[in-house]
């Protein structure tokens, strides 16, 4: 299992390059213009001077490779100056100085960091800022769709076409259909304009430190959450019943009962690890739907996060932190994929993938 | 001793037997007992013929202003309310520069449906390219798969967002802003939903090309060609068109995600995800410019789905006729 881990791990590599060449090639073909902003009355060669002074005079190879550079290997050389110098779990170690900024005081060699064309600050900075936010909504949107689908799931598959199976189905169904961009705007004006409940926008500088700012900040998460969750549950539990249902008739199930086992046993130790299996690779599917819905969600809810993040820089034609930013979707997504097949392994022992 | 064998009597027909019916009779047949199916295809019909021929029935010009007339609520407003302004001249209201409630959405309708179709038969055309060749030709099977493993692991919608908002201008100056943003979105949705249809063709075309009647089509001389056109496509119908249905469903959403998001048809051309986010600002004085648009999404990937559940069991040969 380790072997086959690292094995994923090492392939992942040329993978997610070669998502960020298409990434980066696809920002490149692209007409659009930095300096179209720039007041009609700076004379052209003032103009070219400025996109030079971003980098754009270099042919594109040059470009990508830089940016690699830039990534790969100076910026984790600022994760490691900061984790032995500031952060708690490793300020132990003797302060390293990988890292040397650019500046008027440096002259030599020195290290240019991804900067945004927007404000001038490194990119990774801002993404480190807003991560957690995405992070939080939606992982907790997985949970949440966990604990409501794999009950609903395993109850309708059970209970096969009887009331609770089609209301269920139903539902699922209008989950399945029903976009983020409408459930959002509607869960607002019911549960912010009319009953007031929670704060219809989510307020990122907010600290939790006692009970009551922690039920604000369950307050303004909620909808977000719900949300998300609403397309994730939808999609889980239907392929839960599916093979629950899958399950139930094979031959293990009828030899469990022969034997004897209580019912719950039978369904909740036998078919349900069996049917497990099956919806893990789902979710695994689900994974690039749930981070574009989270850019939609973050948007309607005014979460700051890193799908927010994308929309405003690109907008602003803000190369840079658009290619950094797609890269983090694309490398989160890999991350997940992989994640979901080695559990695959776990859970089912006949895979043996060595 | 000429009399015919009389067969015995529990053998014997008591009835005379039914006419035979053809593969697509018995999807018809199956297909009938999926009442969500029926309404959802019937509903789908329905909108369809709505949003392409409403216009010559309700001749109300979308991108008129009428800024005297703005502001009016829909017409069911005066159940509760005696009060609000509505007219039987703008049934389903109007928005804030006199625009007609209705008008808009048959034409927004009419974008999101023919965007909707179009991504879909696009996508379809390269899943079941792709997947008929991975399937076919065992050299082509590695990198083709390779390559859909890798389209199934990039961010899809920031993808979108990407390309909508970079190829815009040249586009449009080419095909004009309409013709322009239509090229580009169904591009752009057709050519990243291809992945699920083509695993499913090739491990279908995996499994029928070891069969018998390849085999005797091959050795009568057909060429590659004629086995994937007249042997193989016929018998991945049924998996194309499950998948181009939810296909229909998903290109739609993305459609109208990408209008809310704000980079999808220019403004004064509607579509029913960019109807939904231009009324967000004021829903709370005027739901109905929210509801409407949303709900008409929402129903028209409703039916879309229920037909898709339909027509999969339908045309599942192991559920049909049971």
């Amino acid at each position: 299992m380790l072997t086959y881990t690292i094995r994923r791990l090492i392939l992942s590599v040329p993978v997610l390059l070669f998502i960020a060449l298409i990434i980066f090639l696809l920002l490149q073909l692209a007409p659009g213009d930095p300096m179209a902003q720039v007041p009609l009355t700076v004379p052209p060669e003032v103009k070219q001077k400025m996109r030079e002074a971003l980098g754009l005079g270099a042919p594109w190879y040059v470009q990508f490779w830089k940016w690699l550079v830039q990534m790969f290997w100076i910026e984790p050389m600022v994760f490691i100056d900061w984790l032995t110098n500031h952060s708690s779990l490793l300020g132990w170690l003797p302060n390293t100085d990988f890292y040397t900024p650019c500046g008027p005081a440096v002259d030599g060699p020195c290290d240019l960091r991804v900067i945004s064309w927007q404000t001038r600050s490194p990119v990774m900075d801002i993404i480190i800022q807003r991560m957690p936010q995405t992070l939080w909504v939606v992982g907790l949107a997985y949970v949440v769709a966990f604990f409501i689908a794999i009950p609903i799931g395993i109850y309708s598959a059970y209970k096969q076409y009887s009331a609770f199976d089609q209301a269920g189905t139903f539902i699922t169904m209008i989950g399945f259909s029903v976009p983020p961009f409408f459930t959002g705007p509607l869960l607002i004006v019911i549960f912010s304009v009319y009953l007031g409940w929670f704060p219809s926008i989510y307020d990122t500088t907010h600290v939790v430190n006692d009970w009551d700012s922690f039920v604000v900040q369950l307050k303004q998460m909620i909808m977000p959450v719900m949300v998300l969750a609403l397309q994730v549950t939808a999609q889980i539990s239907r392929f839960m019943r599916a093979s629950m249902l899958d399950n139930l008739k094979q031959d293990y199930v009828r030899t469990a009962r022969a034997k004897g086992l209580p019912e719950r046993v039978v369904l909740l130790v036998h078919v349900l690890r069996n049917s497990m299996i099956a919806v893990v690779t789902v979710v695994a599917l689900a994974i690039p739907g749930i981070f574009g819905g989270s850019i939609i969600t973050e948007r309607v809810f005014k979460v700051n996060g890193i799908g927010d993040a994308l929309i405003g820089a690109l907008f602003a034609s803000d190369m840079p932190m658009v290619m950094t930013l797609t890269f983090i979707f694309a490398f989160l997504i890999v991350m997940a994929n992989i994640i979901a097949d080695v559990l695959y392994g776990v859970l089912d022992p006949r895979i043996r993938y060595d | 001793m000429t009399d015919e064998i009389q067969a015995i009597e529990a053998l014997q027909d008591n009835e005379p037997l039914k006419p035979h019916r053809s593969q697509w009779g018995e999807v018809w047949l199956q297909f009938r007992q999926h009442k969500g199916a029926m309404v959802g295809g019937s509903f789908l019909m329905l909108i369809t013929i709505a949003v392409i021929f409403g216009s010559l029935v309700w001749t109300v010009d979308p991108g008129k202003l009428d800024i005297r007339a703005k502001d009016y609520r829909p017409i069911y407003t005066a159940l509760w309310d005696s009060d609000a302004k509505t007219a039987w001249k703008h049934p389903f209201g109007t928005d804030q520069l006199g625009r007609d409630g209705l008008a808009n959405m048959l034409a927004g309708g009419r974008t999101s449906m023919a965007v909707g179709w179009a991504a879909m038969l696009l996508s379809l055309f390269l899943g079941a390219m792709i997947g008929v060749l991975a399937g076919y030709f065992k050299k082509l099977d590695g990198p083709l798969m390779r390559m859909t493993d890798l389209f199934l692991s990039l961010p899809i919608l920031p993808l979108l967002l990407v390309a909508v908002t970079l190829f815009r201008q040249p586009l449009r100056a080419n095909f004009g802003p309409e013709g322009g943003m239509f090229i580009l979105i169904v591009g752009v949705i057709g050519i990243t939903s291809w992945m699920h249809t083509a695993r499913i063709v090739r491990g279908d075309v995996l499994a029928l090309k070891e069969r018998e009647f390849v085999l005797a089509a091959r050795s009568a001389g057909t060429t590659s060609r004629g086995i994937i056109m007249r042997h193989l496509l016929p018998n991945v119908v049924s998996p194309i068109v499950v998948s181009a249905t939810f296909g229909l469903a998903t290109a739609i959403i993305t459609e109208s995600s990408l209008s809310f998001l704000g980079v999808g048809f220019p403004s004064d051309f509607p579509t029913w995800g960019k109807m939904l986010a231009d009324s967000v600002s004021r829903m709370t004085e005027f739901p109905e410019r929210v509801i409407l648009p949303g709900i008409a999404i929402s129903l028209t990937v409703l039916a879309v789905n229920f037909l898709g559940d339909g027509l999969r069991d339908a045309l599942d040969p192991r559920i049909r006729g049971r």
